[in-house]
């Protein structure tokens, strides 16, 4: 007879959906006197502070100097940079960006989401956003895009880079020779 | 034609009905359970049988190579078809009723015998062991709670005088023909409402009408006696080669046949269509209470939670075992029933 008023009175509990994380000081509570069923995608569990999920990144404050790349476990950070022939801008915090971004992919496939690279950034453009429910149709959706530039844009930088490196080069040959015949006529 | 309208409506309300209680079944046992249970389909989940059997519909039927196939064609049929037979006796009210038959409480234990039939059908057409094994031991248990089911059934009708369950139903309140008494000694004619229901006309009905529901859980192959499934066990028992409609059909049947025994119950033993509310003085309210269209709902209501008693016993109580499941039968429940019969023998004397 006890377990019939057992499962009677489980029968007409109420089924609150609220669930509270495990900071909070009513976890227990709620576990007891409620439902079990966490009604996700309703009702999803507030995450902590510091959880790591998808990364992203502000391609504006980038200044591309590859040290997520370098220090990525799985390699799933790919860079391709172009250098400017002047200063480009500054980023929100101040520092000058020097180096076109022409590619910056994240293979959100191969993360393994231990938050390396946000340590590291200087700048602070990559971080972690609170998304951990991402299903895409393709693994090659996966990999995210996050530079601007097209491929002309990258092309334009690159003939601009290339028109530069050449004039730097004409001028140092002219300032070479310039330096030289100065020798010759100071000795003769 | 009036017959043709009761049948087909017959018909779609125990589809109908079946569907839902599946629904009800599923939410009883998630909330027993501190769970949720179907939440998505329809507003509570209301819809969701009605998912389920269009998904059952459109799967493959498969019928294994070896296997018996008129046998394993025709068992779902049978079973489902005696089931919902038995539906054509019950009165839902005092002018519905489907066939007022003078022998109408023996077709019924007839009927539902022939759904033995069909799961043995089930189980020896799979040409597989273990549904054999399991509807083997579904016939021992059905056969075995059929003696103390049709011995507390006598020993109401040695009371009612009749075998016409619309008979049955009227003796249990303010139009019955006869004199009504209390516990044997109140004439409640006039008071009508629970007071002159089936069990408290003599008290050993009341052990009787016990006796008849669990019998009535085994014959459903409910738990605590549901070997035959025997869920987490034996995977699904005697309907494990069973798959798309004719698995619909006999998992339908099971919750048909709660409903069918459950009615019989009612309509013996709590008052069929009669209102439980009493004539109290001059506030007449089983006057106003019963009539046409009432004793449906009243009928309706007390099936329905007898049905609901059988959920929550389900989730509540472990299975038996077999050698205690025949045990219980042969050793407690017949002589309990032989013991209500014969009471029942001399009720009329004693009282009288």
């Amino acid at each position: 007879m006890n377990g019939f008023a057992l499962t009677l009175r489980h029968l007409f509990r109420n089924s609150k959906t609220v669930k509270s994380a495990i900071q909070s000081p009513e976890y227990f509570n709620e576990r007891t006197d409620n439902t079990s069923t966490l009604r996700y995608p309703h009702v999803k569990l507030p995450l902590p502070d510091n959880s790591r999920n998808q990364l992203h990144v502000e391609i504006d404050d980038c200044i591309v100097c590859d040290l997520c790349a370098k220090i990525c476990p799985v390699d799933c950070i790919d860079i391709i940079s172009i250098k400017a022939v002047e200063d480009i801008g500054k980023t929100s915090d101040g520092t000058t960006k020097r180096l076109h971004a022409a590619k910056f992919d994240i293979d959100l496939a191969k993360c393994m989401f231990c938050g390396l690279c946000t340590i590291v950034c200087p700048t602070e453009c990559i971080i972690m956003t609170d998304e951990y429910d991402v299903s895409l149709s393709s693994v090659e959706a996966m990999n995210y895009h996050f530079s601007t530039m097209t491929k002309e844009e990258a092309d334009q930088n690159r003939i601009k880079l290339a028109a530069f490196e050449e004039e730097k080069k004409k001028a140092k040959e002219a300032a070479l020779k310039a330096a030289q015949e100065k020798k010759e006529n100071g000795d003769a | 034609m009036t017959f043709y309208i009761i049948s087909i409506s017959l018909l779609a309300f125990v589809a109908v009905y079946a569907l839902l209680s599946v629904w009800a079944e599923r939410k009883v046992s998630a909330l027993i359970q501190d769970r949720v249970g179907p939440v998505e389909a329809g507003k509570f989940g209301l819809l969701q049988t009605f998912a389920d059997i269009i998904k059952l519909l459109q799967k493959e039927d498969i019928i294994p190579t070896k296997a018996n196939k008129v046998l394993f064609t025709l068992a779902p049929v049978l079973v489902f078809t005696s089931v919902f037979m038995g539906f054509a006796v019950l009165p839902f009210s005092p002018k519905y009723i489907s066939s007022n038959i003078n022998i109408g409480l023996f077709y019924f234990m007839a009927i539902v015998s022939i759904e033995v039939v069909g799961i043995l059908m089930a189980g020896w057409a799979s040409n597989n062991k273990y549904a054999f094994l399991g509807s083997i031991r579904s016939i021992a248990q059905i056969i075995a709670y059929e003696i103390p089911a049709g011995i507390s059934i006598l020993s109401a009708v040695m009371l009612y005088q009749s075998l016409n369950l619309q008979e049955i139903a009227y003796q249990q309140g303010i139009y019955s023909p006869n004199d009504i008494y209390f516990l044997g000694f109140w004439k409640v004619n006039a008071v009508g409402g629970f007071l002159s229901w089936g069990i408290f006309q003599a008290p050993h009905l009341f052990v009787a009408a016990l006796i008849y529901f669990i019998a009535s859980l085994a014959e459903s192959n409910r738990t605590p006696f549901d070997i035959p499934e025997a869920e987490s066990e034996l995977v699904a028992g005697f309907h494990v080669e069973y798959s798309g409609f004719k698995f619909g059909a006999l998992f339908l049947a099971e919750y048909a046949m709660m409903f069918l025994t459950s009615m019989v119950l009612v309509i013996l033993f709590l008052g069929a269509w009669y209102s439980p509310l009493p004539n109290i003085a001059s506030i007449h309210l089983a006057d106003w209470t019963n009539g046409t269209f009432w004793g449906v709902f009243w009928i309706l209501i007390k099936t329905l939670l007898l049905v609901l008693v059988q959920m929550w016993i389900r989730w509540t109580l472990p299975r038996f075992r077999a050698d205690q499941l025949m045990n219980f039968c042969w050793k407690v429940l017949i002589p309990a029933s032989f013991a209500c019969l014969f009471i029942s023998a001399f009720w009329k004397l004693i009282v009288l």
